[in-house]
């Protein structure tokens, strides 16, 4: 299911990163099962996952930290794998920025560009220009203990940026950062890579921040890949349990397949109640899989909408700032979580704990997943 | 209120630095019974006259640094001429300690290195193993390497088995030899100070380093050896300052003509042909010699540090 990778390649795009079958083994473990991936030169990429599951590690198969146990990888059509790191024209950003303490900061940015060939006069001018970019020069002559987390963040970035690597690599650069500061550095990010124009590979284990800021996300769990898409792609048509429960919040229900007609499914939850969604391939009827429905694709109402709906009772509403939370009981189903968002509250209703009402969606809300 | 809280808060101040002064007492009476004392008494003795059969007569004399600076004559009535012998002693120690500190950096460095980059259950395994021989006690082993580096002891019998040489290399007795014991006695002394900095060290450092194009070597020399410096220099001193001071490895290895001070100022206080004032007096220019080089590389230290930031 590569059909978006694909169509982007009819774009043609150069890839500037390709994976192809790549086995990570710390001796009898796997870290990584055959992972492909291709990388188009431009591209904001995120590899997406929970903790441990290999982001990192493939993130340093291609600067070239770790070796490969098996498989190739290209860069712009270079086979790379078996280059030191000091060989490969891709850079990195590290989670604990790497910054040289002894350095100053103009020195820390000058140091790759010093390394190509650069003269030190050349490549301190450059530097200054790099920190110009990410407005910091005013610090240049202070070491990196002098300044605080966001700007040590910035000088790692601009130090990888400096010598103009055909990659950028970077591994949660962000997660240090209090929520504030990493809204407004998400922004920069994204910024200089339209700027730069460089193809960046962002690590993160947030799902936000890898929905906000993404071309395509790669979702990995347990050393392979779960789902490869665009955001929209990843959030509205998960391919699994996995990644549907995952990206952000969802009711994943279980259901059986009675019928399939004119792809449409009709799908049976617990209680009596029945909901008809768009069929997916490789579900057929008879199977008993899981649907997961967005909350705020959910909306209550007195009466039974035209559309599909449920009958419950309202356990619970939650107020989360921008939104308001229900926790609906299906009478003899599961529990709904249903969103509304506070500025919709005009056309939404809201009910009291304990009424009865009825809980609608629209017919493709639902999403089938393969398991 | 806002009074209260601050006098509140110097109150609690002062009695911190009374629990400090009296929690740092016990560190002031060893110090002082351990350094300053020693070093006073040989302040005193220095400037005593001697006593001819060992000992010191209490009477004022400046004659110990006039005996180390000066030649009288053989009956101390010619003018005063500057007086090499003791000087040239001299030398030779700080030349002597200075190439038994560079042999251990030499070796001692990298086997640091190669330690402290071990994982992390076989560190301990290893610097248990690099102190063992040092369990046994400094006079035996030199005495030991006197006998495996002697014309007809096992290095040179092995040398002329492999076929590297045809007659025995004379090693005891020259400088060099004296080098060796040197080294061989204080190489924990380096190996341990850069082992502890490179542990400490942040290997992702090297990895930023290699990131951004810089070699093996240049990652060394520009990221590794920076970072490490106050291990390296710690190591340094200690082995330099025991090292000139030294007296066993050139009494056994160096023989007669290779002299060093330690060897002068343990004479001066053995049997009875010694000189307890003009040992004290050797002693107290050692001192002074060391202080000042260690003052001195202090102040190159800082001052690149200060050209660095
Ligand atoms: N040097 C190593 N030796 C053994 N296992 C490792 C090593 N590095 C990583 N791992 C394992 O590989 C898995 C993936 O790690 P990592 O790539 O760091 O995950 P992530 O970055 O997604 O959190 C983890 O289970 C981790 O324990
Ligand atoms: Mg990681």
């Amino acid at each position: 299911m590569r059909h978006l990778g694909e169509a982007k390649l009819a774009e043609n795009k150069q890839i500037a990163i390709d994976v192809r079958d790549a086995v990570k083994r710390y001796g009898d473990f796997t870290a990584l099962k055959t992972i492909s991936l291709s990388i188009m030169d431009n591209e904001f990429f995120t590899l997406l996952g929970p903790s441990g599951c290999g982001k990192t590690t493939l993130l340093r198969m291609i600067a070239g930290f770790e070796a490969v146990t098996e498989g190739a990888i290209y860069l712009f059509g270079d086979e790379i794998a078996n280059l030191p790191p000091n060989k490969r024209p891709v850079n990195t950003v590290f989670q604990n920025y790497a910054l040289f303490p002894h350095m100053t900061i103009l020195d820390n940015v000058a140091f790759g560009l010093e390394m190509r060939g650069k003269s030190k006069s050349e490549a301190r001018t450059k530097a200054g220009e790099m920190l110009e970019l990410v407005q910091l020069s005013q610090f240049s002559a202070r070491k990196p203990s002098q300044l605080s987390g966001g700007q040590q963040q910035r000088v790692a970035l601009a130090r990888a940026l400096a010598p103009q690597p055909k990659v950028l690599l970077l591994d949660e650069p962000l997660s240090a950062l209090d929520l504030k500061l990493r809204k407004a550095m998400q922004l920069e990010l994204k910024h200089l890579q339209r700027e730069t124009g460089i193809t960046f590979i962002f690590v993160t284990h947030d799902q936000e921040e890898a929905l906000t800021m993404s071309d395509r996300i790669a979702v990995m769990s347990a050393g392979e890949m779960q789902q490869l898409g665009s955001p929209t792609d990843i959030y509205e048509r998960p391919h699994n349990m996995f990644v549907a429960d995952f990206i952000g919040e969802t009711n994943l229900l279980e259901v059986s397949v009675d019928a399939i007609n004119n792809g449409r499914a009709v799908c049976h939850l617990g209680g009596g109640h029945e909901l008809t969604c768009n069929a997916v391939e490789g579900v057929d009827i008879g199977s008993k899989v899981h649907m997961s429905i967005r909350p705020e694709r959910l909306f209550m109402s007195e009466n039974p909408a035209e559309t599909e709906s449920l009958k419950g009772r309202i356990k619970e509403n939650i107020f989360v700032g921008t939104d308001i939370t229900t926790i609906v009981d299906l009478q003899d189903g599961p529990d709904f979580v249903v969103r509304t968002s506070n500025s919709d509250r005009g056309n939404k209703r809201i009910f009291e704990p304990g009424t009865e009402m009825y809980v609608n969606m629209e017919l493709g809300a639902g999403r089938l997943l393969a398991d | 209120m806002a009074a209260g809280a601050t006098s509140g808060g110097s109150a609690t101040t002062d009695t911190y630095k009374e629990a400090r002064t009296w929690l740092l007492l016990p560190s002031w009476v060893t110090l002082s019974i351990l350094v300053l004392a020693p070093v006073i008494m040989m302040l005193i003795y220095s400037f005593l006259t001697k006593e001819f059969r060992g000992g010191v007569i209490w009477e004022f004399s400046l004659s110990a640094y006039d005996q180390f600076f000066f030649d009288r004559g053989l009956f101390g009535d010619e003018p005063p001429k500057l007086e090499w012998t003791y000087i040239s002693i001299f030398w030779r120690s700080i030349w002597q300690a200075g190439v038994a500190t560079l042999l251990s950096l030499a070796i001692g460095f990298p086997t640091a290195y190669f330690i402290a980059t071990r994982s992390e259950e076989m560190r301990p395994v290893w610097v248990f193993l690099i102190t063992i021989p040092y369990w046994v006690n400094l006079l035996i082993r030199t005495v030991s390497m006197k006998f495996l580096l002697r014309d007809q002891g096992p290095l040179n019998d092995f040398l002329i088995n492999i076929g590297l040489i045809d007659s025995p290399l004379h090693i005891v007795n020259t400088n060099f030899a004296v080098q060796l014991g040197l080294f061989y006695s204080y190489l924990p002394f380096m190996v341990l100070p850069i082992y502890a900095a490179v542990e400490r060290y942040n290997f992702s450092l090297s990895e930023a380093a290699a990131d951004l194009y810089a070699s093996k070597l240049t990652t060394l020399r520009r990221v590794v050896l920076p970072a490490i410096k106050p291990g390296v220099i710690a190591g340094c001193i200690l082995v330099f300052v025991p090292s000139m001071g030294s007296f066993l490895a050139p009494d056994l290895l160096g023989g007669a003509k290779n002299f060093m001070i330690g060897s002068l100022i343990e004479e001066q206080f053995k049997g009875n042909a010694g000189n307890w004032p003009f040992g004290a007096a050797a002693s107290m220019i050692l001192l002074s010699m060391v202080l000042i080089i260690l003052m001195f590389s202090a102040r190159q230290q800082a001052k690149a540090d200060k050209a660095e930031g």
